[in-house]
């Protein structure tokens, strides 16, 4: 299925590429307010159309697709950076009480709705782009914890592993050495995936008003807003609605096609 | 199979006391105190004072944990802050909108799914395998407040089949009760849905490969028999847990989708409640919410055991 790898990179490379140029460049100032030209229809001048403050939608999807990647990004990197080495350490010491603590440790996250603890963190924290990614990438912890565990288990078994510890290394350096390269796949398949998901909860936390603050531009405060005006004006919800559906298709097919890709075995069977 | 509850039971009451503590803790450290943030800034020493003892917020931290543990443990869930009523009827007038609504959700979600997952599994590689899958990869890709939002646009602004928000009461009879509830359902059922017909199709692809498979055929049964009676069985099993699983993200991601439709449910309770700085009652939901998540997991578990007494001998 190379086909899902390339569509789902030329997705992903394209929202990268907005959010990229955004900074450098947008077609009219994302924030600059225009009221005479509000709720504009897509046209020639402004392609996505306006908003009832007469913002150019274009320049907003750009600028929102910053927001998103970021908190999307800085939450996998929180999971995977503490995830890890959490799942390498009980991975070492399996069936030790470290191991224990940690994996009951991540069924407890896991038993948490993460939504709900989204929403707790940031009530009592106060809502924004940060205290969002906190509570997004406290949920990523645990998934990198259980699949680094579950890689490095079986790696464990291997006898070029028993060869590292013949000739002396420890278990935190068979660690980084041995299982972390040969894990990385899993992994970096996983964070696509967390990733996706990352997107998808800070669109729905800053739709109900949690996420990144005014005026920072976030694609789903954009939908808020768009909810009262959906009767007649459908594309400020169509669009950015879009944006998201985009990004997580591509994040999604980029992970399928990477696991098929670098796992020869699933070629076959599935 | 005794000892395996006793063990997971024991699990179970772990969780809930961790889960508890944790809930609590995060409350705790809220900036701000409540009596003031109720009573303005022109209130007096005393009055915050006074107010301060009537919602037990002058008593030690552990003393308030465990007065606030006992209480759940009764059924008293403590007294809102804004709106000096039991928490515990609040939550209990909520929960009928947003129970139903993820019971719907996860009812719709089962019926869309396994014969999507059961349909795409026999037609493995061939297009209607690859349409459905395509399907499924938007629908997992697809934000449900957003579906939400277009669902109402098509429903109920253009062909007023259904009205665009709010609900009507279930005293209005249970048809109108599921009638206002049908467009959050489809909303909240079709990530989920997504996700359960990709479980399904995997989990039958497994089984269509077993030797148990080929054995069916060769007895004589054929293609549909053998794919019904042998196949779907027994790949139901894992499909199960997922949707064990579903239920605990239905009734969180109905938090989000009661926004969309003025829904007077859970979700809207804490919104209300995170806005006047209630953290009572936000701590509570969020308790129940964490509590029924936990037992659904629970019970799951159990199912799980009874059904594949493997399971019960490994962990």
């Amino acid at each position: 299925m190379k086909r899902n790898l390339i569509l789902g990179l030329v997705l992903s490379s394209l929202v990268v590429l907005a959010a990229g140029l955004s900074f450098v460049w947008t077609p009219f100032d994302h924030a600059a307010l225009n009221i005479p030209d509000k709720l504009q229809r897509p046209n020639a001048e402004h392609w996505f159309g306006t908003d009832h403050f007469g913002r150019d939608l274009f320049s907003m999807i750009m600028v929102g697709a910053r927001t998103s990647i970021a908190v999307a990004f800085v939450a996998v990197g929180i999971g995977m950076a503490a995830g890890v080495p959490l799942g390498l350490a009980a991975a070492a010491h399996k069936g030790s009480w470290l191991d224990e603590l940690i994996m009951r440790g991540n069924d407890l996250v896991f038993a948490f709705p993460s939504l709900v603890i989204a929403i707790l963190i940031t009530a009592v924290f106060g809502a924004g782009a940060i205290n969002a990614i906190i509570a997004i990438g406290i949920f990523n912890i645990p998934v990198f914890a259980r699949i680094t565990r579950g890689g490095a288990l079986s790696l464990w078994e291997r006898e070029f592993i028993l060869a590292a510890r013949v000739a002396g290394k420890g278990a935190a350096r068979i660690s980084a050495e041995h299982i972390l390269p040969n894990i990385a796949n899993l992994l970096i398949v996983q964070g696509t995936i967390q990733f996706s998901l990352g997107i998808l909860a800070e669109a729905g936390l800053s739709y109900v008003g949690l996420g990144a603050q005014p005026p920072t531009p976030s694609w789903g405060r954009m939908l808020a807003d768009a909810q009262t005006m959906v009767s007649f004006a459908p594309h400020l919800a169509l669009i950015p609605g879009s944006a998201i559906i985009v990004t997580v298709l591509g994040l999604n097919l980029m992970g399928d096609g990477l696991r098929d890709w670098l796992d020869p075995r699933l070629r076959v069977t599935r | 199979m005794l000892r395996y509850t006793l063990k997971r039971f024991l699990s179970l009451l772990i969780s809930l006391a961790i889960a508890s503590l944790v809930i609590f803790a995060v409350v705790e450290v809220a900036p701000g105190d409540p009596a003031s943030f109720m009573l303005g800034i022109n209130a007096q020493p005393d009055t915050i004072a006074a107010l301060r003892s009537e919602l037990g917020l002058d008593v030690s931290r552990p003393e308030r944990y465990l007065n606030w543990v006992g209480g759940l443990l009764q059924g008293d869930f403590g007294t809102s802050y804004t709106y000096r009523t039991p928490v515990s009827d609040m939550i209990a007038d909520r929960l009928w909108v947003s129970l139903p609504l993820a019971l719907y959700a996860l009812t719709l979600s089962t019926l869309i799914a396994l014969p999507a997952g059961i349909y795409a599994a026999a037609r493995r590689g061939r297009a209607g395998d690859v349409v459905t899958m395509g399907a499924t990869q938007l629908g997992v890709a697809v934000p449900n407040f957003w579906f939400a939002m277009i669902l109402v646009l098509i429903f109920a602004i253009n062909l007023r089949w259904f009205a665009a928000g709010g609900f009507v009461g279930w005293d209005q009879g249970l048809i109108a009760g599921l009638h206002s509830l049908t467009l959050p359902a489809i909303a909240l059922a079709l990530p989920q849905a997504s996700i359960l017909a990709r479980v399904m199709r995997s989990s039958l692809l497994d089984i269509l490969g077993e030797d148990f498979m080929r054995t069916a055929r060769a007895k004589g049964l054929t293609r549909r028999q053998a794919l019904w009676r042998h196949g779907v069985r027994n790949a139901l099993i894992p499909v199960l847990t997922i949707i064990g699983l579903q239920f605990s993200f239905l009734l969180a991601g109905s938090i989000i989708i009661e926004q969309v439709f003025y829904l007077p449910g859970l979700g809207r309770l804490v919104f209300q409640a995170i806005s006047s700085r209630d953290l009572i009652v936000v701590e509570s939901v969020v308790m129940l919410l964490v509590f029924a998540v936990i037992v659904v997991n629970f019970a799951v578990d159990l199912a799980y055991a009874l059904v594949d007494p493997r399971l019960r001998v490994r962990s």
